[in-house]
């Protein structure tokens, strides 16, 4: 794959899709110049990979899906990217997001709605829907997105391809553009499970310049088991409910007769404080945006919009136009739960709440269970518009995968079936830092599970 | 007739820690750089930088926590300030809210109304410094200059302990002394390395309640401490005795027109929605790190003062004025050992030195050798104490070896009995009524003759010496 031509020539193809947010011209200009100046020695030599808007590239523009931040170029690249070149991949341009990764469909967009690569009416997921569609359609090995409350897993699901969440702390956030930072980390898609873990591998490990990433070596990537001895995975109940859609239940249900003949134990277990998940994650996360995204005033970069005559006109026209009404919505919600009086009662008690989450998890995990099964999302992907007048609806799809980000978890979604030719994702959970058995597991499931076919 | 008034205050010092880079990322605290040169991706703001505390500034922040007596937390925690400003790019402060670095310290204090005064610090905790807005570069713009965005800082919160503007003033110097003596900052408070606001009130002698406060804000200068201080009490103070209430604000002194006026509305603080940063673990010190931190802090100012009474036999006053800076101390402390005369090294820090380096930016000209050489010239009767004087002060200015200096100067007083014998000569035979006149019993006479002598041997003469070779004649 180290075509310059060849690859540019895959990403023009799925123009149609709204995905890349690169102009052609400057994709095809930029990879000459990188795959000049890669390393041939590199792991991922002439490996394209695309990288979400919201993570810092020295290549393209990094407008987080926003008008605020509308032909910023940054001066610096994250980390993560960073490491990527050096192990000689190549950075295929940007992909499209839902406005600061605020986003279950990638509909919140400053540059349109990106659709999903196998049905144009519905939605790829999001908030890293550009990635997601790009690997689904198969334009790319890998791409990099972010995840917050689930933006990796749950388009990934969508777009039946494989999405992995680290170990909060696994990869470095330097670059990546923070929307709730105790959340935030950097996620990878591929078009199967080693595609996405040799990514992982080669952006984890310390950095510096994070507080937050922990002081380990990267990730070590397992070998493919022959069987699933001696794992024993746990099947919270919390996330099979009556009200599951019956084709993913069957899907999951599949794959977890799939594991139990790999030799895996499997084992019901409750995590009782799941159904505050989201309402923890939607006081968590827009408090901490709302601080995050007090920098975007105008002052320093990004456009100025019409209006600005003085400080506080300029910051109105600039936050007022700038950001798209589902931020605007998040950072209201924000500012509300910290302010004083109101701290207590919101930001306070879902702190509490985290906690207890992330207990649940370790007693689980304490007990014996190395791992545990999930659906990704409780449906497949939906139809673009279908939840954008209703907040609470969109918010829902990520009820399966906010609790991995609340407890800092790793995770992984993979494809297990589809439902009316809609991919279906199944999840598993790991323990911290223990990325390496999560995806050992996923890839002796991903050998046997009928990915494509019916569930 | 109610009882006099009151005044209560209460500073909040802003100190800027003394580190080659800044508290969150590696530019340069430097300063008078060209505006936004010193600036990288964190100190600026952009999307996605993330900040790595300086491990050296919280070693001097800590420094700071035990030199005031403060308990230093094992763990604290950094807290996101949250406000707009163009000079604050990430659109937060991070500093330290509900679980700062240090607490419950101590600040003694001479106060010439009320004697020594235990001030309590109330918390240390560290923070980042904003930027710089410039209201009067551009004709119709403000500028802004993030050079300082970022330099560390740390602010002491003082409690309402201070009596009046002068206590505050003294405070202010105390704090000031302590933290130049142990080398956590220059506490310059025209580069804006000490930056303090104060809060005041006013009430009834005998109230124990306190009443609302202001605070002022924006006394930029050493001097107008005081004064800042003393017009906004006189300003609470009248507007109670006209019936008036005080509101709390913020009050804006100005320094040329020495008034006060409340800063508008718009620029009050609002709600700062304090939570922890959570790009920045919490801060956890261990036992060994904190013992390193005390073991690296010098002798303090008061304990050297105490040390120099009973060491040197100086008097409190005396040791007050030498212990006045680490400098001066470690000054005066050489030249005492040195020249095994403590209260003439006092004497001389005192007066000669301590004046000559007023008018050379502090700095201490002569050498510790080089003036426990003229303590011991004078001493052994080489040079009167006149003409060290000169010799110090051609020494400060010029350098070199006070004894060659005295020589070239022509000052060495002459210890010859047979010179001077031969000056006594000269003068008896020039004056021979006053002889005649000493000898019939009119001894008052003697310093006549000696002043004959010294002018004789144009001050070189001994004079000592001299007193005696000239009784031994006029005896004979």
């Amino acid at each position: 794959m180290s075509d310059a031509k060849a690859v540019a020539d895959r990403l023009v193809k799925a123009k149609r899709l709204n995905a890349l947010l690169t102009p052609p011209k400057e994709l095809r200009k930029s990879l000459n110049t990188q795959i000049a100046a890669a390393r041939p020695t590199g792991v991922l030599y002439g490996m394209p990979v695309a990288v979400k808007d919201n993570i810092c590239t020295l290549e393209f523009t990094t407008t987080c899906g926003s008008r605020i931040l509308e032909g910023y170029r940054s001066p610096y690249e994250a980390t993560a990217v960073a490491k990527l070149k050096a192990a000689g991949a190549l950075i295929a341009g940007k992909t499209n997001c839902d406005e600061f990764a605020m986003g279950s469909s990638t509909e919140h967009s400053a540059y349109g709605r990106v659709l999903h690569p196998l049905d144009k009416a519905r939605v790829p997921g999001g908030s890293s829907g550009g990635s997601a569609a790009l690997v689904g359609a198969g334009a790319l090995p890998a791409a990099l997105g972010s995840e917050t409350g689930g933006s990796v897993r749950q388009p990934a699901a969508f777009c039946g391809v494989v999405g992995i969440k680290p170990t909060y702390g696994r990869v470095s956030r330097y670059g990546l553009v923070a929307f709730g930072s105790s959340l935030d980390q950097i996620g990878v898609f591929g078009r199967s499970v080693h595609d996405a873990a040799r990514v992982l591998s080669v952006i984890s490990g310390r950095d510096p310049r994070d507080s937050t990433c922990e002081d380990r070596d990267p990730l070590r990537l397992p070998t493919v088991p022959e069987s699933l001895q001696g794992f024993v995975v746990g099947l919270p109940k919390e996330y099979f409910p009556p009200e599951l859609d019956p084709a993913v239940r069957r899907a999951c249900d599949r794959a977890i007769r799939m594991m139990k003949e790999l030799g895996a134990a499997v084992r019901e277990v409750s995590l009782p404080h799941t159904p505050y998940a989201v309402p923890t994650y939607y006081v968590i996360a827009p408090a901490e945006a709302s601080s995050n995204l007090a920098r975007y005033d105008g002052v320093r970069y990004g456009p100025r919009f019409n209006g600005a005559t003085d400080l506080r006109s300029l910051y109105r026209s600039t936050r007022g136009q700038g950001f798209g009404p589902e931020v605007r919505r998040r950072i209201l919600v924000g500012t509300y739960v910290l302010s004083s009086g109101y701290y207590d009662a919101y930001y306070r008690r879902a702190q509490q709440m985290r906690a207890l989450i992330a207990q649940d998890f370790r007693n689980v995990f304490d007990r014996g269970v190395d791992l545990l099964f999930t659906p990704t999302v409780p449906s497949p992907a939906f139809k673009a518009g279908e939840k954008l007048a209703d907040p609470i609806a969109m918010y829902m799809s990520d009820i399966f995968t906010v609790t991995a980000n609340l407890a800092g978890l790793p995770a992984i979604s993979l494809p297990i079936g589809r439902v009316k030719g809609l991919p279906i994702g199944g999840q598993l959970i790991g323990q911290a830092f223990l990325e390496d058995e999560m995806i050992e597991a996923a890839y002796a499931l991903e050998r046997v599970v009928p990915a494509t076919d019916e569930a | 007739m109610p009882p006099a008034w009151e005044t209560i205050i209460g500073l909040e010092t802003h100190v800027q820690l003394r580190t080659k880079s800044k508290m969150f990322c590696g530019c340069s605290t430097a300063f008078g750089a060209p505006p936004n040169t010193q600036v990288c991706p964190v100190c600026l703001g952009l999307p996605g930088a993330l900040p790595a505390a300086n491990g050296a500034a919280i070693g001097l922040a800590v420094r700071g926590a035990l030199a005031l007596g403060c308990t230093v937390h094992p763990k604290s925690v950094f807290a996101r300030k949250n406000y707009f400003y163009p000079d604050l790019p990430k659109g937060y402060q991070i500093s330290q809210f509900d679980q700062p670095l240090a607490t419950s310290g101590t600040l003694s204090f001479l106060s010439a109304e009320r004697g020594i005064v235990n001030a309590t610090i109330v918390r240390l905790h560290i923070e980042e410094d904003a930027g710089k807005s410039i209201h009067d570069r551009f004709a119709k713009a403000t500028a802004v200059d993030l050079n300082r965005s970022g330099v560390p800082l740390i602010e002491i919160v003082g409690g309402p302990d201070l009596r009046s503007p002068a206590e505050a003033r003294a405070y202010l110097q105390l704090l000031k002394q302590l933290l130049e003596y142990i080398g956590i900052s220059d506490c310059d408070m025209e580069k804006g390395s000490l930056r303090v606001d104060a809060n005041v009130s006013v009430r009834r002698v005998g109230d124990t309640a306190l009443n609302t406060r202001t605070e002022v804000k924006n006394i930029n200068s050493f001097a107008f401490v005081e004064k800042a201080l003393t017009v906004e009490r006189d300003r609470q103070i009248a507007l109670n005795e006209s019936g008036g209430t005080v509101t709390q604000q913020t009050m804006l002194y100005d320094s040329k027109e020495n008034s006060v006026r409340p800063q508008r509305s718009k620029e009050e603080s609002h709600d700062y929605r304090y939570f922890p940063d959570p790009d920045l673990p919490p801060l956890v010190l261990t036992p060994e790190f904190v013992a390193e931190q005390q073991s690296e802090l010098p002798e303090l100012p008061g304990a050297k003062r105490d040390r120099f009474v009973a060491t040197y036999g100086l008097s409190r006053e005396h040791a007050t004025v030498v212990t006045a800076s680490r400098a001066v101390a470690d000054y005066f402390e050489t030249v005492a050992k040195t020249s095994a005369e403590p209260q003439h090294a006092a004497n001389w820090v005192m007066t000669e030195a301590l004046a000559d380096a007023k008018d050379h930016n502090d700095e201490l000209r002569v050498s510790p050798p080089a003036l426990s050489q003229i303590i011991g010239l004078v001493k052994g009767g080489t040079l009167s104490h006149q003409a060290a004087k000169r010799v110090f002060a051609e020494v400060a200015a010029k350098g070199g070896d006070p004894r060659s200096v005295a020589e070239s100067l022509g000052v060495i007083q002459v210890a010859d009995t047979n010179i001077i014998a031969g000056w006594v000569t000269d003068v008896l035979a020039a004056h021979p009524t006053e002889v005649e006149r000493y000898k019939k019993g009119e001894t008052k006479l003697m310093p006549f003759f000696v002043g004959q002598l010294m002018r004789a041997s144009k001050g070189k003469a001994d004079p000592k010496l001299a007193q005696r070779v000239l009784e031994e004649k006029l005896a004979s």
